[in-house]
């Protein structure tokens, strides 16, 4: 136990289904809690702290606290899309740092395919939006956004689509273990490239899949993390930040991650070459890339180079990154990924990954969301985590 | 070369920005500066997001520009192309590219700016390679 550390996640629950037809979202979001918290050995008696996003059913948490019989002195509804829940881990530890509560739940659920919805097409957010009337008319669904932050990088820097197409690549060959992922067929760079084009330069297969489901945290004060053993993680450094369109004077080639990426790695007092695992958001195959250069894994880029011949494949490259399959190939519940991101860094930590892409003697691992569009306003949240004797 | 093009929903018109849709429908683009700082801001607002003065003023932009970024949305209906310009005011706005080729379109390209009708009879600015003109 040499580093120090504010609050451990003694709790981690992916729920199983990928679409969810005869469930309610509330349902959801109560099985993953009752699997968190008995994954980490405790109750619902226990929670004191809950942390959801803004999409949850009813105003803020409360709608949730009393469906599930939470009685809490904290609460905390902070809404970065796909990147909330990494957000929710920073702040638990906040408020866990601030006597506010000992035991924080975080949660998320939903059920896109359920309801037949789809991510394509334009986000209705109503009439005050200020940036509404000038986006919505010109027809951004959230792949186009994001290709177009691929083409600005390919013309920048030259970066291919068999590159690009290295990352579903090495998320397929850790899907395959996963029997729960929605696609577990490994797949080739050819096949990325010749899958149908989407939005120029995405094709579908650089695009993550959309899944129901949810999942859970539960992060916990030192004390309680000392009376539930050695499978608790630390939590070392956390760092957030809102990218946006800045009047009008930005770049897509850089990402919220640049921001909060050093921030963590500052509060944890340790780089990306100390890292064993990344947990990267993987919405498309350019929010890991453009993500791997702004956490400094490589340089501003170089990550089409960085990511090539297998070196996210756990027991192939250099940072096995998603050995769940992410968001490319296992589960984008609610098409939000961080949870899974956070989860996934856990079971690194300890050793419960599946023995295929489990990495061995992992030590220290970094999880980290992208919520939003990439090419017009996110919210980028970065946590380093340690294995309980780290 | 030309291809069918999508019909464009209106945008959302408010005390705020009234002046630059009513711009629009004019086949004028226009945008705001503060007269505080100097500087240019995109989408307009009544507060400079520079220096945040409230002395702001519309003025008429040049309508000329490049290509910061594209992509052809192949998967629609009807395939249409997006794009953020950076206009000559240093500025750069998301927008739609017409009357193009999708599939010669290049990133630092020239733009100029054409406006489209909406469904319900504003305007909106989009942009053409200037050498289509």
């Amino acid at each position: 136990m040499s580093r120090s550390c504010k609050a451990y996640i003694a709790g981690v629950y992916e729920h199983p289904t990928r679409k969810a037809v005869d469930k309610t979202v509330p349902q959801i979001i109560a099985e993953v809690s009752l699997g968190a918290l008995k994954d980490a050995g405790l109750t619902m008696a226990d929670v004191d702290g809950y942390f959801c996003d803004s999409v949850v059913p009813g105003l803020g948490g409360m709608s949730m606290a009393e469906y599930m019989g939470l009685d809490l002195t904290h609460t905390d509804c902070t809404e970065t899309g796909g990147s909330s829940y990494v957000v929710h881990v920073g702040h638990a530890v906040q408020a866990i740092a601030a006597g506010k509560c000992k035991v924080a739940l975080v949660t998320l659920a939903g059920r896109p395919r359920a309801e037949g919805l789809a991510t394509l097409g334009a986000r209705d957010h109503g009439g005050e939006l200020p940036e509404r009337g000038f986006e919505i008319p010109y027809g951004p669904a959230v792949t186009n956004l994001y290709a177009m932050a691929a083409m600005r990088h390919m013309y920048e820097y030259g970066t291919t689509s068999e590159q690009l197409a290295w990352i579903k690549v090495a998320a397929s060959h850790h899907a395959q273990h996963n029997e729960l992922a929605v696609l577990r067929d490994v797949v080739t760079v050819d096949d990325v490239v010749n899958s149908p084009m989407i939005a120029d330069p995405l094709h579908r297969l650089d695009c993550c899949v959309i899944s129901d489901g949810g999942g859970a945290l539960v992060i916990v004060a030192p004390e309680i993390a000392k009376s539930l053993g050695d499978r608790c993680v630390k939590v070392l450094g956390h760092g957030e930040a809102i990218k946006h369109l800045n009047s009008g004077n930005f770049d897509l080639t850089h990402t919220g991650a640049a921001k909060s990426g050093p921030i963590a790695f500052a509060e944890a007092g340790l780089t990306p070459a100390d890292m064993d695992y990344a947990s990267i958001y993987d919405s498309f195959t350019i929010t890991v890339l453009e993500t791997l250069e702004d956490l400094g894994f490589c340089e501003k880029g170089q990550g089409g180079k960085f990511v090539a011949d297998g070196n996210l494949i756990s027991g192939v490259g250099k940072l096995p990154f998603n050995t769940d399959g992410g968001g490319l190939c296992n589960n984008h519940p609610n098409n939000r990924g961080g949870m899974t991101k956070v989860i996934e860094a856990v079971r690194q930590l300890r050793g419960e990954a599946h023995p295929k892409v489990q990495v061995p003697d992992c030590t220290l691992a970094l999880a980290h969301g992208t919520g939003g569009q990439i090419s017009t306003r996110h919210g980028s949240s970065t946590v380093i985590l340690g294995r309980n004797d780290a | 070369m030309s291809q069918q093009e999508r019909t464009y929903i209106d945008p959302d018109v408010n005390m705020e920005n009234q002046a630059y849709w009513e711009a629009a429908k004019e086949n004028r683009l226009v945008l705001k500066r503060c007269t505080s700082c100097g500087k240019t801001h995109f989408y307009p607002r009544s507060i400079c997001p520079h220096c945040w003065s409230t002395e702001t003023e519309w003025y008429e932009a040049s309508g000329k520009g490049t290509i910061y970024t594209y992509s052809v949305m192949r998967r629609a209906e009807v395939p249409y192309v997006i794009a953020y310009v950076t206009l000559e005011e240093g500025i750069t706005m998301m927008t739609n590219l017409v009357d193009c080729d999708f599939d010669a379109l290049r990133v630092g390209e020239p733009v100029e700016v054409q406006f489209r009708q909406t469904e319900g009879g504003w305007a909106l600015p989009v942009f053409r390679p200037v050498a289509a003109a």
